[in-house]
């Protein structure tokens, strides 16, 4: 019989070594799917995993790998501190969206004008779009006690909405021939978002997401708030003796991640996508979900994890137009990665043992 | 804009057609919650389901067949579920998000070859003179099985929670799984047989999409039902009578802004389509600011990991 044992307190060592289990159990389940949709599971695995970092085209992945990794290590580092805190905001990808309108919005608003103040203009427009969508959960939370799981789940659909909206009637390109979508952005230097070193890849909302990583880091383990979230994810009760606000925690929880996925969103739309389009939203605020766990809702460990899943997309990416793997078969996988890592996180909690008879 | 156009008989005989996949799917959840675990995956299954249930479909011929399919491939997601959170004691809000993201994608995946492709239509049953009723019989006796089925269910899990021993100790595990335990009963396996259970009514609900309301099968095509079951189950308070008003309220909803947007409201069609979603928000809202957080009705050990030896 085996029988589960609570650890007194979470293994440090399966802390650090879960993940890369899960990465492991992950491949070897995808290599089986793989398989059964007739793909060779061998060459499948290092399409995704081992060619876009050193394979024959390296040089061009590369960059795209910080492309795909910054906005889901920016989403995953302010998702991590709600998570932290028992502050569950699982609608990044509508505080993604309602960013990049906003700060759109405010280029496109000044175009065809030339000056410097127009991008930060920008920047503040899109996080502060985000911190607002994220303040509708956080505050109905605190005033009416709302399950904020629920609401900010639904805002993604109203922000989708809100998106085709802007994309096939507010922010249309007057000038884009009845096409939908905006102006594109890429096209108007003072509102774009350009790679800083042609052909890296590098751009602004790179660099944003590592401040993010180290002021996310900086905030749990040097300041008095990140002291409070961890307090108040482990010991409620004994958070609130201790004088830490619930509701002020929340709503910073929502601050924060909702204003770091609302940038996340404005660098997109600035940068590699260009304008806003009725599919500008692509999954990240969901993905970046997967992203947080799998980096043990640690800053540093979330950077790790963004760009493993980055490599996924790419490699996913690469794997779909040589060997014809179905896009949704990455998706499958990246869902089963999150699902192996819950699993093997048995081992971090509990010790596992063996004995007779009736347990 | 003409409202004229807007048939007040067909409207409420569509909203019942409306309102069935996620009838369904709130009130397996119902069950699941009753036992005290919180189940997100509900959109995950339900997309499952509809893949399931229009494969199975599709290659045998035979909606009931179907319909059967679907409720195994919802179950089959939901035991995934069960295995991380009742055996490996995993979180059940990040599971139930894994079990989304995972059912959306393999949904798209058994759903590639089946894109454009005409499921068997489901017959209405007929109900002899019943559905010869003028206006009456048209909208409440001429529509398909499972619309009946989901209102059969509404009645059976409220006499099961209210009558039955099996009702009292599901309640039981919901509410203090520590004394259900004591008392001999098997905490983890009747959770696991509720989340089972869940899991099947979550992929009726979405072969209902695919199989009769759409009647056609497009990748992620429950856009936001799963959430909106989830919604509806606060809604009701945790009870099956309450659930279903919730269900038709909100199929109501759907429905009419459908015939606002024939009828051309001078409103933008977005507004109209993002309005079901808002409302649900705002119906969330004032239901947990009358009860002081929704908290009363709730089980007690909603979304709580239990394990026997701590």
């Amino acid at each position: 019989m085996i029988r589960l044992e609570k650890r007194p307190e979470p293994s440090r060592a399966w802390t650090w070594a879960t993940p890369p289990l899960a990465v492991v159990l992950t491949m070897i389940a995808g290599g089986v799917l793989f398989a059964f949709l007739g793909k060779d599971p061998v060459i499948a695995i290092k399409t995704i995993f081992w060619d876009p970092i050193l394979g024959e085209f390296a040089f061009y992945y590369r960059g795209q790998l910080l492309v795909k990794a910054a906005p889901l290590v920016m989403i995953a580092v302010g998702l991590a501190l709600g998570f932290r805190a028992g502050v569950w905001n699982i609608g990044a990808e509508g505080q993604y969206i309602i960013g990049a309108l906003c700060g759109g919005a405010v280029g496109l608003a000044f175009y065809p004008a030339e000056g410097w103040y127009i991008f930060p203009l920008m920047v503040i427009a899109g996080a502060l779009g985000g911190w607002a969508w994220a303040m509708i959960p956080g505050l109905l939370r605190t005033k009416f006690h709302t399950n904020e799981i629920l609401v900010s789940l639904l805002l993604v659909y109203v922000a989708e909405q809100l998106l085709a909206a802007s994309a096939l009637r507010w922010l249309k390109n007057p000038e884009g021939q009845g096409f939908p979508g905006s102006r594109n952005l890429a096209q108007y230097p003072a509102g774009s978002n350009p790679e800083l070193i042609a052909g890296t890849g590098m751009h602004l909302g790179i660099v944003a997401a590592f401040i993010a990583v180290i002021f996310a880091y900086v905030l749990l383990n040097r300041h008095m708030t990140g002291f409070h979230i961890r307090l108040a994810g482990q010991a409620p009760r004994a958070a609130r003796f201790s004088g830490v606000n619930p509701a002020r925690l929340v709503l910073f929880c929502f601050g924060v991640s909702g204003a770091l996925a609302g940038l996340a969103g404005l660098f997109e739309v600035a940068g590699p996508a260009g304008q806003i389009s009725i599919d500008f939203n692509t999954g990240y605020g969901f993905t970046a979900i997967i992203v947080a766990f799998l980096g043990r809702l640690h800053p540093v460990g979330i950077l790790l994890a963004g760009l493993l899943m980055a490599l996924t997309y790419i490699g996913g990416e690469a794997a779909q137009s040589t060997m014809g793997l179905p896009a949704a078969a990455i998706q499958a996988f990246q869902g089963m990665l999150l699902f192996f890592l819950l699993a093997v996180d048995v081992l971090t909690n509990y010790r596992v043992r063996l004995s007779r008879g009736q347990a | 804009m003409d409202l004229s156009v807007i048939n007040p008989a067909l409207l409420i005989a569509s909203l019942m057609v409306a309102s069935t996949p996620i009838l369904l799917a709130a009130l397996g959840e119902l069950i699941c919650e009753k036992s005290g675990v919180l189940n997100l995956g509900v959109e995950g299954m339900m997309i499952t389901g509809a893949i399931c249930g229009f494969a199975v479909a599709v290659e045998t011929g035979s909606p009931l067949l179907g319909f059967l399919g679907a409720a195994l491939g919802g179950a089959v997601l939901a035991l995934l579920f069960a295995v991380l959170t009742q055996v490996l004691l995993a979180n059940q809000v990040a599971s139930g998000l894994a079990l989304t993201l995972f059912g959306l994608g393999i949904s798209a995946l058994i759903g590639q070859g089946y894109r454009g492709v005409k499921p068997p239509p489901t017959g209405r049953i007929d109900l002899g003179p019943l559905s010869d009723i003028p206006v009456l019989g048209r909208v409440l006796f001429s529509h398909d099985w499972v619309v009946y089925f989901g209102l059969a269910l509404v009645v059976a899990i409220w006499a099961f929670l209210k009558f039955s021993r099996a009702g009292l100790v599901l309640r039981a595990v919901g509410e203090s799984a520590e004394a259900a335990h004591a008392l001999g009963y098997k905490v983890v396996r009747i959770r696991i047989a509720a989340i089972l259970f869940g899991g099947a009514c979550s992929g009726l609900g979405g072969a209902y999409l695919s199989l009769i309301r759409v009647p056609q099968w497009t990748d992620g095509m429950t856009a936001g039902a799963g959430w909106i079951a989830l919604a509806i189950v606060v809604f009701g308070s945790w009870r099956p009578g309450r659930v279903l008003v919730g269900a038709y309220l909100f199929g109501g909803l759907t429905v009419l802004q459908l015939n606002l947007q024939a009828a051309q409201l001078p409103v933008p069609v977005e507004v109209l389509s993002m309005s079901p979603f808002v409302l649900t928000i705002v119906v969330l809202v004032i239901i947990s600011a009358r009860r002081r957080g929704a908290s009363g009705a709730a089980p007690a050990m909603l979304g709580r990991i239990f394990h026997a030896s701590s």
